[in-house]
């Protein structure tokens, strides 16, 4: 009985000690985003981003995380609205092919949830951006979740016709599940 | 007296034609448009058109269900009375089955239907691209199936009024008053 408990008991010992989780697993990650158009939530998600972590899940203030995504790997559901927002009036991923995310803190904001704030770069533009969080670790992997909203236009995101936020509007909801490896 | 069909019936009829001679156009037209904002509205509001075309489908329905309609003339070739009856039948499947395809398809393609942007429609199928196509291929044939059946019902009907000189068209349109 007691040797059957050591084992789980010595790998929860090994998490608390400090064990740094790093290594993001892609097939396990998601950037998605819910936007309205005509008060109608349509949801998209990028393909392909890349991350740099580092999370001690018994001291998440002390990580840190900078991500990068490939604006052109969009998925709105839709090819024609996949063209329509390489061009300029939204992303211009011609001339601004990634959105980029570097934090500069981690708080503990209560009830399991930590906020990371840090700077978003999207089409040029630098931006302070905060996203509440939260930390669940399963099977020797870290998820890293949350949800948060982005004013399109703050980074001239569909400007020009597009500018009309009684059609597509302004606020997108991103949501963000890092799936992230300890240390190797 | 001219046998008619009941008020009810007769306003449903005609508030019905009015919307589909509305939505039919706009999805020819809006569908090979350039995405715009322009376009966005459009097919909103072609889909509440088409969720208020099917409510009312419902209702026009449930009533014929409920209330007989007058009888076709006796003066009317056998052949005549069976295609008007095998007409009217397609035209009640279709004003209820091209809706039902629209809202199914938008489902399938990753966009809820909102009706007027205020009523969420439930999204009885999920996001599949193949299905969506395939619902796009549907709810297009139907269309074409109606627009042909259209023109067949407004041919007989003006057929009746200028060619035959009877009632039938009196039996849905009240103001052309009695002939006999």
């Amino acid at each position: 009985m007691i040797r059957l408990l050591a084992v789980p008991l010595l790998f929860v010992a090994s998490l608390a000690a400090g064990a740094e989780f790093s290594t993001l697993l892609p097939q396990q990650s998601s950037i998605t985003f819910v936007s309205k158009q005509m008060n109608v939530p349509v949801e998209g998600s990028f393909r392909k981003f890349t991350a740099q972590i580092s999370v001690d899940p018994a001291k998440p203030e002390t990580g840190k995380a900078s991500i990068e995504i490939d604006l052109a790997s969009i998925d709105t559901g839709n090819t024609d609205a996949d063209e329509e927002v390489a061009g300029k009036a939204w992303f211009d991923t011609k001339n601004n092919p990634a959105a980029s995310f570097t934090s500069e803190s981690i708080n503990n904001i209560g009830k399991g949830q930590y906020q990371v704030s840090g700077k978003l770069t999207i089409k040029g533009k630098t931006l302070d951006t905060r996203a509440p969080f939260t930390l669940k670790q399963a099977g020797g992997v870290l998820l890293i979740e949350g949800t948060f909203p982005l004013k399109r236009l703050d980074f001239n995101i569909g400007s020009g016709i597009w500018g009309d936020t009684s059609v597509v509007a302004d606020e997108v909801q991103i949501r963000f599940g890092l799936a992230v490896a300890a240390k190797k | 007296m001219t046998d008619r069909y009941t008020r009810t019936a007769v306003t449903l009829h005609w508030i019905i034609a009015l919307l589909i001679f509305t939505a039919f156009p706009l999805g020819v037209y809006m569908h090979d448009l350039p995405l715009s904002p322009d376009k966005l509205r459009l097919y909103s509001w072609h889909k509440w058109t088409g969720v208020t075309i099917f409510l009312l489908a419902l209702l026009r329905v449930s009533w014929r269900s409920t209330h007989r309609p007058p009888p076709l003339l006796a003066s009317m070739p056998q052949w005549e009375k069976f295609a008007a009856h095998a007409v009217h039948y397609l035209l009640y499947v279709l004003i209820l089955a091209i809706p039902l395809s629209g809202w199914l398809m938008s489902s399938a393609k990753g966009v809820q239907t909102v009706w007027f942007g205020v009523l969420p429609l439930p999204d009885l199928v999920s996001k599949n691209k193949e299905l969506g196509d395939s619902l796009k291929a549907v709810h297009e044939s139907l269309n074409f199936l109606m627009f042909g059946l259209v023109i067949a019902h407004v041919g007989a009907a003006l057929k009746h009024q200028f060619i035959d000189h009877d009632e039938t068209l009196a039996q849905m349109l009240p103001f052309l008053g009695n002939k006999s």
